[in-house]
């Protein structure tokens, strides 16, 4: 398919979708309860399990995965504009880890394995939670993750900034053995999960420890390694969609500040030197909404575009998701720097994402070999 | 064909429509101006037209599926560059407003292209604030006598036709007071001098209107209503956007793309990171028009035609100065500073100086973009209007 017939509106049925899943975190996820979360809890208890059976009785945590491994049998698109929701709410729920880069990685396998298949299924349906175990940082194209060691099916190595590894019930996880690279899937109990304190505390990391834990291999060589790629290719989309509806809250909230807050007897708002800042931050979003759009389309088509797609859509995203957030507090004045005001968890999303699956250097650094751009000598 | 009915026609009747048209008068053979002419008459013109006036009262959004037709029988019209103010704001506006008289005399020889129109809107003391206009009309038996100074009007010296916004009471505040006409180019009194660059070119001229005599008849709107008229001219200058996909790098970073890949010896790491950016937003903004183009053939069209040209603006300025730095010595040169009259820019063909100095009017013409700015927050986000000293003034008392 080329890349410019990629449809970038939104169909009735993702637009049902995400009305369903918005109406759900209104009720369930409004940011008085994420915010009392973060403040109460631990980073292994931020996670709201029972938010995400909520989330898979609405059929929306295996939308790209097929129908006969268990999922929905929808596309990335309609994935895509879930994501936008739950970046919308900074939902504390594990969709990154296990709905995207661990289900990405598994549906790449192609495979009709029971072990699999029953995994997804159960994903799919939130019976159980899996990740990656990948650094969060890793960026699409960087090869294959060497942070762990496969002696025949035992694993060991330590891997930092792992995302949603605290709720996860499997882990899967990507290591070099004697026969190369493998993806390798054990019971998360087999690893040694520390907490870390994130700047991002709706979104818990650890860091996992394998000492010689036994894992099952369900790929290898060549097939393991395009696994992983998958995944985070996937994940680059599918973050960037959430990128973009953390920015649009930010955004209209800041909007809607601006004609309420009155000061030197005028809303705020009004003032020009305002106006001109909202003004061109809502360029932006527009901006972003197509090349999300164009990413997740690529994705659910499998263009050969995907690439470059995955890669325009962190390189701007991320950099329009850090501009809006960070304007929002500024454009909030005193309330914006506050605990009790919810503004912080978004820059805090905003500015973790932006490193999340490889910054945007590194994406404009791809973006040039992709496209045939080489650096200076 | 299908009987013509009283609802508007569908997608699936009009392509009924154009293939029965191309039957009866074959592209490749019929001459462009005749096969505009039936097509007017057959009311596939601008199908969202009344019936008679080149339309058949179809939804807007539904043009794109009769263009896309025609194109696909092979018919794309050409030379319509120096047509863009008649078709694209004169014609929607004389639609809208126009008596029968006005619609039967004016909207076919534009769409055919046989009269060229211009657009006598902006004054050295009107520019931003369009509404302040003081070209003044007085009204003398039935005509109305025109004493004026207009700028930045394309196409003047080639034009048959003008749109005219003239005030026609001073003593009311300024956007009561005006009336919007249609002005015979030919007139006497009319004096049309080119308006020269900064790119020693002249797209534009100034319009000097001396005792120039209109006809009431030809008074487009009531008389004190010109500023509600020139909106309807104004929403379509914004609202034109192109048919067909653009390629990725299609525009300016292409040329400044192919560059970096034929010279390596130009290259160094900023201008690589600079570069990268760059190309990055041009993609950005090229997927937003791709994706208005989308909402638009799907009749939902939305306010990102405004966030296209803010960026578009800012996008060739830094593209053309970039170009002007990577070339180094040659960046110093400029290819020609004869003075000329192009039909339009000719951005791609030109040399790097003349695109990075044509580039600065991008952001100043068809509204600058600190107005486009405010239109954004004031109308699309809903933000106050900032307090006025103008709102309730007579024209006359403006400070100025």
């Amino acid at each position: 398919m080329s890349e410019s017939e990629l449809n970038l509106l939104y169909s009735e049925i993702e637009q049902e979708l995400r009305a369903s899943v918005r109406e759900l975190l209104a009720h369930r996820c409004p940011w008085q309860s994420v915010l009392d979360r973060v403040s109460h809890h631990a980073p292994a208890e931020v996670t709201d399990r029972a938010l995400w059976q909520e989330l898979a009785e609405l059929d929306v945590l295996g939308l790209f995965v097929p129908e006969t491994l268990g999922g929905a049998g929808a596309t990335a698109r309609e994935a895509s504009s879930v994501a936008e929701e739950l970046g919308r709410a900074v939902a504390p729920v594990p969709f990154l880890g296990s709905a995207v880069l661990a289900t990405g990685a598994l549906v790449a396998l192609g495979t009709a394995e029971e072990q699999v298949r029953a995994l997804l299924t159960d994903l799919a349906a939130g019976q159980r939670c899996a990740t990656l175990v990948v650094p969060l940082p890793t960026a699409p194209g960087s090869g294959f993750p060497s942070q762990v060691r496969a002696d025949g099916s035992q694993l060991t190595g330590t891997v930092p900034g792992v995302v949603d590894a605290l709720s996860a019930d499997v882990l899967v996880v990507p290591a070099l053995g004697a026969e190369g690279p493998g993806l390798y899937l054990l019971p998360a109990d087999q690893a040694t999960l520390s907490p870390v304190v994130s700047l991002d505390q709706t979104r818990p990391l650890a860091e996992v420890t394998l000492t010689g834990a036994e894992a099952t291999r369900v790929a290898v060589g060549q097939q393991a390694v395009d696994a992983v790629e998958a995944a985070l290719l996937t994940g680059a989309v599918l973050l960037a969609a959430e990128q973009l509806g953390t920015a649009e809250w930010a955004f209209d909230t800041t909007v809607a500040y601006l004609k309420e807050r009155v000061q030197f007897a005028r809303p705020i708002g009004s003032f020009q030197a305002l106006k001109h800042r909202v003004a061109d931050l809502w360029v932006l979003l527009a901006q972003a909404r197509a090349v999300v759009r164009h990413a997740a389309s690529a994705l659910a088509a499998d263009s050969e575009d995907l690439p470059l797609a995955a890669a325009l859509a962190q390189a701007f995203v991320s950099e329009v998701a850090v501009k809006v957030t960070e304007e929002a507090v500024q454009l909030h004045g005193g309330i914006g720097f506050t605990w009790e005001h919810p503004v912080h968890l978004y820059l805090k999303r905003a500015k973790s994402a932006s490193l999340s699956l490889g910054t945007a250097d590194r994406h404009r650094a791809r973006i040039a070999d992709l496209v045939g751009l080489p650096p200076a000598p | 064909m299908t009987p013509s009915s009283e609802a508007p026609p569908d997608a699936a009747e009009l392509r009924a429509r154009v293939a029965a048209f191309v039957a009866e008068h074959d592209p490749a053979t019929t001459d462009q101006t005749e096969f505009l002419a039936a097509r007017y008459d057959a009311g596939l013109a601008w199908v969202h037209f009344p019936k008679g006036a080149g339309g058949l009262g179809a939804p807007r959004a539904l043009q794109n599926v009769v263009d896309a037709e025609f194109e696909r029988f092979g018919f794309v019209p050409v030379d319509r560059e120096g047509l863009v103010i008649g078709l694209g704001m004169a014609a929607p506006t004389i639609a809208a407003f126009g008596t029968p008289e006005q619609r039967d005399r004016f909207l076919k020889p534009i769409y055919t292209g046989e009269e060229v129109w211009c657009q006598l809107f902006s004054e050295p003391g009107a520019g931003s604030d369009l509404a302040a206009v003081g070209t003044r009309a007085v009204r003398d038996g039935t005509d109305w006598v025109i004493d004026g100074h207009k700028v930045w009007t394309s196409l003047a010296h080639r034009a048959q036709w003008a749109i005219l916004l003239a005030r026609t009471d001073p003593d009311v505040p300024k956007h009561r007071g005006l009336t919007y006409f249609l002005c015979d180019m030919t007139a006497p009194g009319v004096t049309v001098r080119p308006l020269r660059q900064m790119t020693g070119e002249a797209e534009f001229n100034e319009v000097y209107l001396d005792e120039v005599r209109i006809p009431d008849s030809l008074r487009l709107g009531g008389v004190g209503e010109g500023w509600k008229v020139a909106q309807t001219t104004l929403m379509n200058e914004r609202v034109s956007i192109g048919g067909r996909p653009e390629p990725r790098e299609g525009g300016l970073i292409g040329i400044v793309s192919d560059l970096w890949r034929s010279r390596p010896d130009l290259r160094t790491r900023g201008l690589h990171e600079e570069l990268l950016r760059l190309w990055v937003a041009a993609e950005a903004a090229r997927l937003t028009k791709e994706r208005l183009r989308q909402q638009l053939a799907a009749g939902q069209p939305g306010p990102e035609g405004s966030a296209t040209k803010l960026s578009f603006a800012e996008l060739n300025q830094r593209i053309s100065g970039l170009e002007l730095e990577l070339r180094g010595v040659e960046g110093l040169t400029y290819d020609d500073w004869t003075f000329r009259r192009p039909e339009k820019p000719d951005l791609l063909g030109r040399g790097p100086g003349f695109r990075y100095l044509r580039a600065k009017g991008n952001s100043i013409e068809g509204g600058t973009s600190e107005i486009l700015r405010t239109i954004i927050a004031e109308r699309v986000l809903g933000l106050p209007p900032e307090p006025r000293a103008d709102k309730d003034l007579a024209w006359k008392d403006l400070p100025r």
